[in-house]
C-alpha cells in the first residue's frame, strides 16, 4: 500500500512559515488536490513530499516508509514538473527511459516499458522527436508517460495543465485523471485553478497562509465551506457582514435580518448564500421562504444554461443571482425592474470570518 | 502580419539613406583595418626575398619549410600546444566548479569571488608575469623545487588567464539552465553526479566547448607572461618568434604567423558552431 501521510509537517524560511502543522493522509488509489491563492503553501508542501525542500518539523510516510529525511533520488515519487522539466538534449523516449536506466532495467525491458508508457499517453510513434520538436500538449505528455514509466509509489503534479490552452487544458485534465483511477495511483495535485481541483480530485486540501483551511470531497467543500475563505474560494458566494442577533437569526451591518438554520458560529462572522441558492421574484410575487428581500435588478446576462442576475437591495449591497434560463422561476427579469429575492434559511451559510481578507461584494 | 494581398503587390526597396550608407562605411573601414595586416602577413609569407621590400621579387613557399626545419620554432610550437592544452583542462577543472558556486551559491563574498576569478582579464599580462615570477622566484627558493621554465609551471602561470574566460562562459550558460530540469532528474532516481554528467553538462556543453578553445587561444597566444618563465631549453612559439625577429627578418616568422591564424581562426570556426561569439564575447 502507497498511502502518504504527512504529519504535522512544517516549513519556516527565517522567521517566516511557509507551511505550518500539516497533517494529511492521503489513502492508496486516491487523488487529493492542494488548492489555494499563491503563496499559500500548497507547491513547498508537494515539493517536501518530492524531497526538494526538508521539512523544519513533522514526518513524512510513504507506504511503510519514513521518508522525511531522505534525499528525492532516493524516494519513489513521479512527478510532472509545471514547465514539463523535460531533458531538451534527450529525445522522446529517452526521457521516458531515464527514471529506468537510474533503476539499472536491462535494456530490452527499458524499450519494451518506453513503449508501453508512449502508447499510455497516446504518443507511439513520436518517440524520436526531441521536446522542443513537440506541442505543448505533447511534451506534457512525455512529462507523464516520464513520471508514470518508473511505477511511482505516489504521482506528483505540480500545476501540470498551467501551461496548455483552455480546450486542452480540459481533455487533459480528464485523460489524467482516466490513468490515474485506471493505474490506481496515490495522486498529489497541486493546483490554484479551483475548476480544475474540483473536477479532478477525490478529495481538496484547501489551503490559505501556510495552513489548512478544509479539507474534504469537492461536495462537502462547496456545500459546507467552514471558513468564509473557503467559501469564497471555491465556487462564488454572496458575503454579508454582520452579526448573530438572537436564535437563527443574523443581522447584517446594514439592517438587514436574515434567518440561517444550524448552529450559529463564534464571531467574527460573515454570513454567505451561494448565487443559485437565491431565487428572484417579482416585487409583488408571494414566497413561502423567510427570507424576501426587496431589491432593483441591474444587469442581467445570459451565460447559455444559465443566466446572472446583478441586484441592488435596499439596504445597499448588490448581489449576484445564477438562475437556469430554461424553466427556472418562470418570469424573466429586466434591469431596472423592482424586485424581491428569496431563500430558504439553510442555504445562509454563517461561517467564521477570521481567516478572510475585508470583504468585497462577489469577487 | 500582412495578408496575402499585400505581398504579392510589389514591395518598394527602402531608399539608401545618407546614414545608413554612412554606417555600411565605417563598418567597411573598421573590416579593413582589421583585415589589412592579416593579409599583410599572409601576402609577405611568400615573398622570395630575404629581408621583406615592396615590391616582392617573387614568390615561394620555402619560407614555410624553413619554419618547419627551425628547431626553436617546432619546439615552442609542441610547447606552446601542451601548455594550451593543460591550462585549458586545468582552467575548466577549477573554473566549471567555480562558475556552480558563482551562479547557484548564495554566499558571503560571492561578488568578490566573481570579481577575483575575472580580474586577470584587466591586469595587464607584463604586471601579472612579473608577480608570478617573483612568486616562483620565492617558491623555488623555499622548496627547492623547479618551477620557472618547467610545465608544470607554465600551466600554474597560464591558468591565471585561462579562469576568467571559463567562468565567464560556462557561467553564462549556466544561468540559462531551468534547475527543475535537475530536479526532474533527481526525482527520476539520479544522484547528483549523474545528474550533471546525464543532464546538467550536456546542456551547459556549449559554453564549455567555448570555454575550452578560448582558454586554448589565450594560452597558446601569451607572449607577456610566458617572457618571464622561459628558460634553457623551454620556450613557447610566442618566444621564439620573438627571439628569431632580433636576429633576422625574413619572412620565415610570417609564415609561422600564417600557421598559427589558421589554427586559431579554425579553433574560432569551430566554437561558432556551438555558441554564437556574438553572444559570449
Amino acid at each position: 500500500m502507497s498511502e502518504v501521510v504527512l504529519s504535522r509537517v512544517s516549513k519556516a524560511y527565517g522567521a517566516a512559515l511557509a507551511v505550518r502543522d500539516f497533517s494529511l493522509k492521503v489513502e492508496h488509489g486516491e487523488l487529493v488536490a492542494l488548492l489555494g491563492p499563491s503563496g499559500c503553501g500548497k507547491t513547498t508542501t508537494l515539493r517536501m513530499v518530492a524531497g526538494f525542500i526538508l521539512p523544519s518539523a513533522g514526518e513524512i510516510r510513504i507506504g511503510d516508509e519514513s521518508v522525511t529525511t531522505k534525499p528525492p533520488y532516493e524516494r519513489a515519487t513521479g512527478m510532472v514538473f509545471q514547465g514539463y522539466a523535460l531533458f531538451p538534449h534527450m529525445t522522446a523516449a529517452q526521457n521516458v527511459a531515464f527514471g529506468l536506466e537510474m533503476r539499472a532495467v536491462p535494456k530490452p525491458e527499458i524499450a519494451r516499458r518506453v513503449a508501453e508508457a508512449l502508447r499510455l499517453v497516446r504518443l507511439s510513434g513520436l518517440g524520436e522527436r526531441y521536446p522542443k520538436q513537440l506541442s505543448g500538449g505533447q511534451q506534457q505528455r512525455v512529462a507523464l508517460a516520464r513520471a508514470l514509466v518508473i511505477n511511482p509509489d505516489v504521482l506528483l503534479l505540480d500545476e501540470p495543465l498551467s501551461n496548455l490552452d483552455a480546450k486542452l487544458r480540459h481533455d487533459v485534465r480528464l485523460e489524467i485523471r482516466q490513468l490515474q483511477r485506471d493505474l490506481g495511483l496515490t495522486t498529489v495535485f497541486v493546483t490554484h485553478d479551483q475548476e480544475e481541483a474540483l473536477t479532478v480530485a477525490d478529495r481538496l486540501v484547501v489551503m490559505n497562509q501556510g495552513v489548512i483551511a478544509q479539507v474534504g470531497t469537492p461536495r462537502q467543500l462547496y456545500d459546507a465551506p467552514r471558513s468564509a475563505f473557503v467559501a469564497d474560494f471555491i465556487g462564488k458566494s454572496n458575503f454579508f457582514e454582520g452579526e448573530i442577533a438572537g436564535p437563527g437569526l443574523f443581522r447584517t451591518r446594514s439592517g438587514l435580518d436574515i434567518r440561517f438554520a444550524g448552529e450559529p458560529r463564534p464571531a467574527p462572522s460573515v454570513l454567505a448564500v451561494r448565487p443559485e441558492r437565491m431565487q428572484v421574484l417579482r416585487a409583488d410575487a408571494p414566497t413561502a421562504h423567510p427570507n424576501a428581500v426587496p431589491g432593483v435588478a441591474k444587469v442581467v446576462t445570459f451565460l447559455g444554461p444559465t443566466t446572472e442576475s446583478m441586484i441592488e437591495l435596499k439596504s445597499g449591497e448588490t448581489v449576484t443571482v445564477h438562475a437556469p434560463t430554461a424553466g427556472g422561476n418562470g418570469a424573466a427579469i429586466h434591469p431596472g425592474e423592482p424586485v424581491r429575492l428569496a431563500w430558504p434559511p439553510e442555504a445562509s451559510l454563517v461561517l467564521d470570518a477570521s481567516d478572510r481578507a475585508p470583504i468585497s461584494p462577489l469577487a | 502580419m500582412p495578408s496575402t494581398a499585400d505581398l504579392a503587390a510589389p514591395v518598394p526597396r527602402p531608399a539608401p539613406s545618407l546614414a545608413r550608407a554612412t554606417y555600411l562605411a565605417v563598418v567597411a573601414l573598421v573590416f579593413l583595418f582589421m583585415f589589412t595586416p592579416l593579409l599583410f602577413v599572409l601576402w609577405v609569407s611568400v615573398f622570395r626575398n630575404e629581408v621583406v621590400t615592396f615590391p616582392p621579387q617573387g614568390y615561394t613557399l620555402a619560407w614555410f619549410g624553413n619554419a618547419w626545419a627551425n628547431a626553436a620554432f617546432l619546439n615552442g610550437f609542441i610547447a606552446s600546444i601542451q601548455i594550451g592544452v593543460f591550462s585549458m583542462l586545468a582552467g575548466l577543472a577549477l573554473g566549471i566548479p567555480a562558475s556552480f558556486a558563482l551562479v547557484r551559491g548564495r554566499f558571503p563574498g560571492r561578488e568578490a569571488l566573481n570579481a577575483l576569478l575575472l580580474s586577470p582579464l584587466i591586469v595587464p599580462g607584463i604586471v601579472a608575469g612579473t608577480a608570478i615570477y617573483i612568486y616562483f622566484v620565492q617558491l623555488e627558493l623555499w622548496t627547492g623545487v623547479r618551477v620557472i621554465a618547467t610545465l608544470p609551471g607554465f600551466v600554474l602561470a597560464h591558468v591565471a588567464l585561462t579562469i576568467p574566460w571559463t567562468v565567464r562562459l560556462v557561467a553564462a550558460s549556466l544561468v540559462g539552465v531551468d534547475q527543475s530540469i535537475e530536479e526532474a532528474a533527481a526525482n527520476l532516481g539520479a544522484r547528483p553526479l549523474t545528474t550533471f554528467r546525464r543532464v546538467t553538462l550536456p546542456m551547459i556543453r556549449p559554453g564549455v566547448v567555448a570555454a575550452a578553445i578560448f582558454s586554448f587561444i589565450v594560452s597558446f597566444t601569451d607572449l607577456e607572461m610566458s617572457l618571464f618563465l622561459v628558460g634553457p631549453g623551454r620556450s613557447t612559439l610566442q618566444i621564439a618568434m620573438l627571439q628569431y625577429l632580433e636576429w633576422k627578418f625574413d619572412p620565415t616568422v610570417a609564415a609561422v604567423s600564417v600557421v598559427q591564424i589558421a589554427i586559431i581562426g579554425a579553433g574560432l570556426m569551430v566554437t561558432d558552431r556551438f555558441v554564437k561569439l556574438a553572444k559570449v564575447v
